[in-house]
């Protein structure tokens, strides 16, 4: 089933991210860390980790990027997992079949019991979002929390991936990106939602909701008051603010 | 943030179109756990609501609690590592007895009787003799209300938490100016503010609610203003980024205010109703009394009524108090409300946005525009809410109406030496905009407001230090006046931290890091023992690490060490477990019951007090128990009276669980304050409640009252909040609170400097009490670069935490240190480019007191003149159970080599502490260095390097860790 | 790409074993190879050996190699599968065809010759699925370009072709006009390996931080903080990087010690003959071993995956 699903749902789960709100806080990295290695993908295994060289299979890695030179840069924090691409060549270049993506909901998935960890896929992903984990000799990758969405035995309101519901600014948002009235269908249209690298041809199903535009002097709205002439006398300012102040007010 | 929540049916994951191959049947409804516990987060003071979920009595995974006041369901980066904290091999295993030299790390295991009864002999033989040999300073802990009144049952005046080298300027800044404070002691009124300004925060103790908040504000579109140094972290999201030059902030501030007085934005009305402006100043220099309010017979301060056109009682509501002029007193002398000075001041020139730019890096234009900007919000975007509330004076009001401009800010402001005067005069502005308690604007968390300042005073005066008596009072409190210090009759400090002295008057947290240094140099004497509890103070947490080892380990003649016994509570293999003599080690958080009371720092949030608790949710498989049982087992065996009985069995025997439902500070208080009473109906004040830990554990680990709508804004003159507040035990009256803009103890001070008063200053310390007891807020530049050569330590240094490590904890653990497991020194490119560095250059960093040596990451959002690190990432090679080669201590490094913890030497000699010189707080941040590129040779490790410390026995870190691997079986 | 000792070895023992098997498989065919089943057993035995070390090799680079037989599925999708596959039967025909040669001393006749062409065939599109592994992932540039698979393709021929020739110099099967095929095929690799050389330096590396973020459009981007502060799976593996002047020293290297050294050794050989000659094909042999090591050392460390550009490569 390497072969991408031939009919699908329309259904495509996804992630939706806010570069604007994202304060790069490791929160969505960490506790997808901590609920996969037990979950699905467990374990997400460990090297040397209290040694020289520490490192780890993470399926979320969340960067910063200095954007911009001087007074109009910007430093934008930039959390990076698996896209859930539409015709992601991570799957069908898989030997195994063990790389796959859902016909149901699109979500792109390592079977960890016949994965052989030719680590060919990860070569195919221009994103970054496949980990090879050492130990366990099968490759890692976002589950979109596929343990978690539908699991009876979390409550309704908890049935979103760790990432989301960790996430303390809520910058993540997690829904199906097919359905054009969905809450994340609409913010990506509201926003300008874009795809990472479209030129590549695999049509991420995950959006980014670029920074908004700064409010400073460029922007601004009002227009700072005129300063005091220079060298005014700073008395002429105080006693036209006492006389104002004068007024009787009650208490 | 989810629109998906319908539940597949065939739940099988196999897909319902057709394909070349079957999709594998996966199991998407894996039960994750076996049982779920409810508990309080420990990885950082902000104590957000967990959820544990424990499969095969292991702890599988930690989510946030939705239904927990602090963090409704998120959770940080290091809460989701708890895991791996909770798990980690640096964990201590049994109580230590050194053996080698201190520092070695070499300790042999020893049994709890063995270690409790030889610190019951250092301590009772210290206590017999003079109580004040003993000192006892507590960390980043959170039972203080405990560790504070075993101390004062002890007897020693030497007791303090962390808050003298973290924020007590802030703290102290805030109490004394409106009874509350920044901290997790109040917060921006998250849902209507339309104008947020956000100064010098990284991450804060309040650090999830802050995200929450900064999230609402974006998704809302409020503006968001950073003033900070750097940009990165919330800063990076701010719609607007005032790069700030460090310890200018009061200049920037100050200047705001000269513009809103210059557009007459400021709320009079607030002012003559809900804080000291109109209160009249005594224009009388060289008197004793000079810029003291004006009072009544009954000492009430005194108004002028324009309506009456005489003199008032401050307090009354019939009156129209003015606010500008000069009216003279029945004596005849002159007095000005306290607002005309405020104007005089910060309309003067030095204040105007042309006058500051330079300083503050900020252009005149910039802070005008945001001026106008502020007053447009505050003035013309008012939010009025339909709430029915009665003020203190019983007027009832249909409605709310505020002005939503807030503010937030920490240690960017807190970590200068002028950090008080800074903070005070933040609040000044938030005050003449009205935007406290307001909608919109900052809103305290109970148990604040509290009059300003509070009227506890601190205990361990000479005369109240007895041997085997312990204190009349609790450590902490917030003095009024000289009268009010703990000094000897020569002016000599009572504590080993000389906090309440001359030195640092409104300490009101003490000086942690001043007690190595001091009881080493037997200034202002020495001691014999030193118990200290989670505070990492020979590395992390100490300024001037060299020095501070040498203190730690400084001999006398005879070979013996000058700090002679060291008792140290850690629950991990921290550097400073190396440097003590006897350690007793604690649990994890998951492992013991804690308790997050009211009379500490409490969970409440804005709508309604809260506190908490932590309790066992897995069992220790190590020898080690909760510091807090160990405590309370100790003030045992000591017989200190609050912890025995009158037939001197122990009053605890149940150790922590059994005081927390049993100890009672007043009639009915005790450290928990829900399900009181017998029958568990009361709430604040009641009989203790058997079944008050069970409730707890019921309903999530915490505890919340939510307040009536009426009494959740204008908390201060809430008549309805007032006396909810008297009965809950936050406050002794319901008098309202009135904001103190001119600051009556601090020109106390002032004045005895002058040479009145009983109590006078030594003649060393006048003129410095007689410059930083100004009773207005005012800027003067941070002491370290206006003592020491600028133009050769050109450059401001600074720390930020990083939101994913937790101080020096964050290191053993697996998941965080692949994060951050070494630390770059960030500075400007363009200066960089001046200095001849590029990005991953390794550069000498100087200071006057030493160097350090860094890899470099050059960036944009920072400050020109500034360089910057991640705190406490570098670790001492050995600790932590870490590799010695660890990167943490190869590469990894702290400016905390450079901060002397004294200041050069002032004329005489002698040398002030590195801090604010009102309150006593480190000044990490007014580090001045040179930033100069290491030669090639140099290029590839960090510099200093002390010598390996050896891990205590049977601590051993494994070489893979492939955790959750038990838990695959269960779910294919 | 981290170049990985396996992965080096498989391609280029392999690809040797199949070009050996190629040309003793049409050798036979159109050359009236003699079919001394010592002959048979010395020359398909070493090709046999060299493909199967260099298949062993590869399954060393597997997380789970007791698994491998499962790549054998994907065949409709993924080169790898095929390759796989392709592998497999080739094993078909080639032992049919060693069959003959060792056991029955034949290598012609209308069984024996379907079976060596079908060999040969499979020998080459064996070659040609690992060629295509590469040339189909668009991620890396290098990679992606349309010389790989031909280059894979004539690097097997030739390095078969110079084990031929030595083997039927040892066993006095000399054939002048193998031997200036061999030269012939050596520079036709030369030729096309310095042709996708040129082609690769003209590619353009037009992916930027800021097409990788998206960020592009608010200025340049520049990694501030990488997601961890030692290097993980992906930087170990997709973040090689080979200096530029290190790159073009070995580029030399390879044309002159794989190329040039053993087209001259050989022209020589077809010049002097005799014993002499055997010494110095062998010299040739080892020269051009090393010269396709190299050569696809450099193919990795050459190749630049696009998700460098998530930890600071300036384009891709
Ligand atoms: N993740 C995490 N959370 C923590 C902690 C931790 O270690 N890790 N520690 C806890 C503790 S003990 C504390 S005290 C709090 C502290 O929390 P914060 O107050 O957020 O402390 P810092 O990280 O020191 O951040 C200080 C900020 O002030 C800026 N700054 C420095 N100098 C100036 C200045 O002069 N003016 C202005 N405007 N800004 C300046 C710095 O760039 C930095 O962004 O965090 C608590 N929360
Ligand atoms: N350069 C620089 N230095 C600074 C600062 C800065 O901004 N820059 N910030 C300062 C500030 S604000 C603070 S608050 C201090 C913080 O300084 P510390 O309070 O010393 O902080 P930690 O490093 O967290 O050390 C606390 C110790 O508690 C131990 N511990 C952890 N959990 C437990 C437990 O459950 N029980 C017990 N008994 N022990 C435990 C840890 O192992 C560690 O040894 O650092 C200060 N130092
Ligand atoms: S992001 Fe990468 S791993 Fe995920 S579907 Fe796309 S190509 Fe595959
Ligand atoms: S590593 Fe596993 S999932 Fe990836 S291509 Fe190979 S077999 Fe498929
Ligand atoms: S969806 Fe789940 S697996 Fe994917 S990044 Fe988020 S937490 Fe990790
Ligand atoms: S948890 Fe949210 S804010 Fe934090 S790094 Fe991830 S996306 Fe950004
Ligand atoms: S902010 Fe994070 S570490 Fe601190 S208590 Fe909350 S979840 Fe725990
Ligand atoms: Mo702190």
């Amino acid at each position: 089933m390497t072969a991408l699903p031939a009919t699908t749902t329309g259904k495509k789960l996804g992630l939706v991210i806010d570069l604007d709100t994202c304060v790069g806080c490791q929160a969505c990295a960490t506790s997808c860390k901590e609920w996969n290695t037990s979950g699905y993908s467990a374990p997400l295994s460990d090297h040397d980790p209290y040694g020289s060289d520490p490192s780890g299979a993470w399926l979320n890695r969340v960067h910063a990027f200095d954007v911009g030179e001087g007074a109009t840069s910007r430093t934008v924090h930039f959390p990076r997992s698996c896209l859930h691409c539409e015709t992601p060549a991570c799957v069908t270049v898989c030997p195994t079949g063990a790389s796959y993506k859902r016909a149901e909901d699109g979500i792109v998935l390592v079977n960890p019991d016949t994965c052989i960890g030719c680590k060919l896929c990860s070569w195919a992903c221009p994103y970054g979002a496949r980990e090879y984990d050492y130990a366990d000799g099968v490759m890692k990758k976002c589950t979109l929390c596929v343990d978690r969405i539908y699991n009876d035995h979390l409550v309704p309101e908890d049935r979103v991936p760790a990432c989301v519901k960790a996430c303390p600014t809520g910058a993540r948002h997690f829904g199906d990106i097919g359905d054009e009235t969905s809450a994340v269908s609409k913010l990506v249209r509201e926003r300008g939602g874009y795809d990472l690298m479209p030129e590549l041809g695999y049509k991420p199903v995950n959006k980014y909701l670029p920074p908004r535009p700064r409010r400073d002097a460029s922007t601004a709205a009002i227009a700072s008051t005129p300063a005091e002439k220079v060298g005014a006398p700073g008395n002429s300012a105080i006693e036209k603010l006492f006389a104002w102040a004068d007024k009787a007010l009650s208490r | 943030m989810q629109d998906m929540t319908t539940k597949n049916a065939s739940a099988t994951g196999a897909g319902p179109t057709a394909q070349s191959l079957p999709e594998p049947h996966i199991d998407l409804s894996v039960n994750p756990a076996d049982e779920i516990k409810t508990t309080t987060c420990y990885m950082c003071a902000c104590r957000c609501g967990i959820k544990v979920y424990l499969k095969n009595g292991k702890v599988r995974y930690i989510e946030g609690n939705r239904d927990h006041p602090v963090n409704k369901g998120v959770l940080c980066s290091k809460g989701s590592a708890g895991i791996m904290q909770h798990y980690a091999p640096s964990r201590l295993r049994n109580p230590l007895l050194r053996v080698g030299e201190r520092g070695s790390g070499e300790f042999k295991e020893i049994s709890w009787d063995e270690a409790l009864g030889m610190a019951t002999d250092w301590l009772g033989e210290v206590r017999a003799k003079d109580p004040s040999k003993l000192a006892f300073f507590t960390g980043r802990d959170q039972s203080q209300s405990l560790t504070g009144w075993w101390a004062m049952q002890y007897g020693t005046p030497n007791f303090a938490a962390h808050g003298g080298f973290c924020s007590v300027n802030m703290a102290a800044g805030g109490l004394y100016t409106f009874g509350g404070s920044f901290w997790e002691f109040g917060e921006p009124d998250w849902e209507p503010t339309k104008y947020f300004l956000l100064f010098g925060v990284a991450e804060d103790h309040g650090s999830n609610p802050i995200k929450i908040g900064l999230g609402k504000l974006k998704a809302r579109g409020a503006k968001v203003v950073s003033i900070n140094p750097v940009r990165t972290g919330y800063n990076a999201i701010a719609d607007e980024w005032l790069g700030i030059k460090p310890g200018t902030d009061g200049l920037l501030v100050g200047a705001l205010i000269h513009e809103m007085l210059r557009t007459e934005n400021v709320d009079l009305d607030y002012l003559v109703r809900y804080t000291n402006a109109p209160w009249l100043v005594i224009q009388s220099p060289g008197a004793a009394d000079d810029g003291l309010f004006a009072r009544d017979v009954d000492g009430k301060p005194l108004v002028f009524d324009k309506t009456s056109g005489a003199l008032a009682a401050a307090s009354r509501v019939d009156i129209a108090p003015a606010l500008v002029g000069e009216f003279t007193l029945a004596d005849g002398r002159k007095a000005r409300p306290s607002f005309r000075l405020i104007a005089e001041r910060y309309l003067g020139a030095e204040y105007s946005p042309d006058a500051v730019a330079k300083e503050t890096g900020v252009p005149a234009d910039t802070i005008r525009r945001i001026a106008a900007e502020i007053a447009e919000v505050a003035f013309n975007q008012t939010v009025t809410l339909p709430i029915k509330w009665t003020d203190w004076a019983g007027r009832e009001h249909d409605s709310i109406t505020g002005r939503p401009v807030s503010m937030h800010a920490m240690r960017g402001i807190s970590a200068h030496s002028n950090g008080f005067h800074t903070c005070r005069m933040i609040h000044l502005l938030q005050i003449l905009l009205g935007t406290i308690d307001v909608p919109g604007g900052f809103r305290y968390k109970a148990p604040f407001p509290r009059p300003a300042p509070p009227a506890n005073k601190p205990m361990g005066k000479p005369s109240q230090i007895k041997p085997n008596t312990p204190l009349p009072g609790m450590h902490l409190g917030f003095v009024a006046g000289p009268e009010d210090l703990l000094i000897d009759a020569e002016g000599r400090p009572s504590r080993i931290d000389k906090a309440y002295s001359w030195d640092a008057p409104i300490a009101a947290h003490g000086l942690m890091h001043m007690v190595i240094t001091n009881a080493a140099l037997a200034d202002p004497y020495s001691i014999d023992v030193l118990f200290l509890y989670m505070a990492n103070m020979s590395w992390n947490s100490s300024m001037n690490v060299g020095a501070t080892l040498e203190y730690l380990t400084a001999k006398n003649g005879d070979g013996s060490y000058k700090i002679p016994k060291i008792i140290y509570s850690d629950a991990y293999a921290s550097e400073m477990v190396a440097y003590a003599d006897l350690i007793l080690p604690d649990t994890t958080y998951l492992e013991r019951y804690d308790c997050i009371s009211m009379l500490d720092r409490p969970i409440s949030d804005a709508d309604g007090p809260a506190d908490a608790i932590r309790h066992p949710v897995v069992q220790p498989d190590r020898n080690v128990r909760g510091f807090q049982d160990v405590l309370i087992d100790l003030g045992a065996r000591l017989k200190l009276p609050g912890f025995t009985k009158e037939d001197g069995t122990a009053r605890y025997p149940g150790g922590y669980p059994d005081y927390i439902v049993n100890h009672e500070r007043s009639p009915g208080v005790g450290p928990l304050a829900g399900w009181r009473g017998e029958d568990g109906t009361s709430f604040g004040v009641g009989k203790p409640n058997p079944k008050q830990l069970e409730k707890y554990i019921e309903n999530g680990a915490f505890h919340i009252h939510h307040l009536e709508p009426g009494q959740r804004y204008m908390k201060h003159a809430n008549k309805g909040y007032l006396e909810f507040a008297k009965a809950a035990g936050f406050i002794g009256n319901t008098d309202p609170i009135i904001f103190q803009l001119y600051s009556e103890p601090l020109q106390k001070f002032r004045l005895a400097a002058r040479g009145h008063g009983a109590i006078q200053p030594p003649a060393s310390h006048t003129q410095r009490i007689e410059r930083f007891f100004d009773p207005l807020p005012f800027w003067y530049p941070p002491f370290e670069g206006a003592m020491i050569d600028e133009r050769a330590f050109p450059m401001h240094a600074i720390t930020q935490r990083p939101m994913a490590m937790y101080h020096s904890w964050g290191s053993q653990n697996a998941w965080l240190r692949q994060i951050h497991a070494e630390n770059r020194l960030f500075m400007s490119r363009s200066r960089a480019g001046v200095l001849g560095i590029a990005d991953d250059d390794w550069v000498w960093i100087s200071s006057h007191i030493g160097r350090v040596k860094a890899q470099v990451r050059l960036m944009e959002g920072v400050n020109d003149d500034t360089v910057w690190t991640w705190n406490a990432i570098g670790k001492r090679s050995g600790a932590w159970a870490l590799d010695k080669d660890a990167p943490e201590a190869t590469r990894g490094f702290l400016l905390n080599h450079l901060i002397a913890e004294l200041l050069p030497p002032r004329e005489g000699g002698y040398r002030y502490s590195n801090s604010d010189p009102v309150t006593g707080q480190a000044a990490w941040y007014d580090l001045r260095v040179k930033i100069e590129k290491a030669p090639a040779a140099e290029a590839h490790e960090t510099w200093p390097r002390y010598e390996a410390i050896a891990s205590p026995p049977g601590i051993v870190a494994p070489a893979a860790s492939n955790f959750g691997i038990e838990f695959k079986e269960s779910r294919r | 790409m981290h170049p990985a000792y396996s992965v080096i070895l498989f391609t280029t023992a392999s690809g040797a074993g199949y070009g050996l098997l190629f040309w003793l498989a049409i050798l036979s065919t159109f050359d009236d190879l003699p079919a001394t089943p010592m002959l048979g057993l010395v020359g398909l035995g070493l090709a046999f050996g060299l493909i199967v070390t260099g298949l062993l090799s590869s399954t060393s680079h597997l997380g789970r190699p007791e698994r491998a037989w499962r790549a054998f599925s994907q065949w409709r999708t993924s080169w790898l599968s095929r390759e796989g596959v392709a592998a497999v039967a080739a094993f078909v025909p080639f032992g049919l065809f060693a069959l003959g040669w060792i056991v029955f001393g034949v290598n012609r006749g209308i069984i024996w010759t379907l079976a060596a062409l079908a060999s040969a065939i499979m020998a080459m599109v064996t070659v040609w699925c690992t060629g295509m592994i590469y040339q189909s992932l668009p991620t890396i540039r290098a990679w992606s370009q349309p010389l790989v698979t031909p280059v894979y393709v004539v690097l097997s021929l030739a390095s078969g072709a110079v084990l031929a020739l030595l083997l039927l110099r040892i066993m006095n099967h000399e054939s002048e006009d193998f031997g200036w095929l061999t030269v012939t095929l050596l520079a036709a690799a030369l030729l096309m390996k310095r042709i996708y050389w040129s082609m690769l330096d003209a590619v353009p590396r037009d992916l930027t931080p800021g097409d990788a973020t998206g960020l592009g459009r608010f200025g340049k981007v520049r990694p501030l903080e990488a997601p961890h502060t030692q290097p993980n799976f992906v930087m170990r593996e997709m973040g090689y990087k080979v200096a530029r002047k290190h790159a073009e020293k070995l580029r030399v290297l390879v044309q002159i010690v794989g190329f040039v050294v053993p087209v001259l050794a050989l022209i020589l050989t077809l010049a002097i003959g005799g014993a002499l000659s055997i010494a110095l094909t062998v010299f040739a042999l080892l020269a051009l071993a090393f010269g396709v090591v190299v050569e696809r050392w450099l193919f990795f460390a050459e190749a630049q995956h696009i998700v460098t550009l998530y930890y600071g490569a300036e384009a891709a």
